[in-house]
């Protein structure tokens, strides 16, 4: 394998993993939980997508034909993670977790509440 | 086209690709395999299923498109940012964002692209379904926010579908 291309690969995983950490990061360092939803749902898009695009590099270089079934892991990943991240945000609306006290725009969320009863 | 044991041709060839790269071979024994879901899986979702909008203008779909995977990177990096930086920097806010498109399906693509792009996460849809609540990390102007992404995500939904 060419030294150029395992430089881009070796540099696509260490991106990928990069970003993978910084979600990870975010979800313990950030403080209520609508603000920790942020940065799993966003940071690991980019940094599975850099792996993805590393391993479809190296797969190809390696068996001599276009690995493919990166791409369905990444669509898949693109399908799901707003779909989770919109689940997750409901389950917390209507469990009433706590905001800290800066977020603005609470009264939003306590309408909603007081029209609707946890009936959902 | 639309014979009973295909009641839904497009996806069953969705389906029957889906298959075959995740086997990641080209066999006929994939292929009867993918062949039997596709034809089998449409008819046991189809209590479920709602019919997607007609894509009328796929020029500018593949335009949003390209936005959208371009937005997702400037989004990785502002939340690494906002991740990495003061916590006490952070505004979060909620925020309602009235919705003019009509078609189910078509929220649900506003919605998964208000995720995945910078500062916002989708949080809730109103009960009359005209309102999507949307929480984000840094705000110091909800109006132009809610500008922004009306302009930059559902006017070319609702010229792309008919709605």
């Amino acid at each position: 394998m060419p030294v150029l291309l395992e430089l881009v690969i070796a540099l696509l995983l260490l991106t990928g993993a990069l970003f993978t950490l910084i979600g990870a990061i975010g979800l313990v360092k950030l403080t209520d939980f609508y603000m920790r939803l942020h940065a799993p749902t966003k940071a690991t898009t980019l940094g599975l997508g850099a792996m993805l695009i590393g391993s479809m590099l190296y797969f190809t270089q390696l068996h001599g034909e276009l690995s493919v079934h990166e791409l369905l892991i990444a669509l898949f990943l693109f399908l799901t993670a707003p779909v989770s991240a919109h689940m997750l945000a409901k389950a917390a609306l209507h469990l009433r977790l706590p905001t800290i006290a800066r977020t603005s725009g609470r009264e939003l969320v306590a309408d909603d509440d007081a029209s609707d009863p946890r009936s959902r | 086209m639309r014979t009973k044991l295909l009641p839904r041709p497009l996806q069953s060839l969705a389906l029957l690709l889906t298959w075959l790269l995740l086997a990641n071979e080209f066999s006929l024994g994939q292929l009867l395999l993918g062949a039997l879901f596709a034809v089998v899986l449409p008819q046991l979702v189809a209590p479920f299923q709602i019919s997607a909008p007609r894509v009328r203008r796929l020029s500018v779909l593949a335009g949003l498109v390209v936005r959208v995977l371009g937005d997702i990177v400037v989004a990785n990096l502002q939340v690494a940012r906002n991740v990495l930086g003061r916590n006490s920097q952070l505004r979060p806010a909620f925020i309602s964002l009235p919705l003019d498109i009509e078609h189910d399906v078509a929220k649900v693509m506003l919605a998964s692209i208000v995720t995945l792009t910078p500062g916002t996460v989708s949080a809730d849809l109103s009960r009359d379904r005209r309102h999507l609540l949307i929480h984000t990390l840094t705000t110091d102007d909800c109006d132009t926010l809610v500008r922004v992404i009306k302009q930059r995500y559902e006017t070319p939904l609702r010229e792309a579908f008919e709605c």
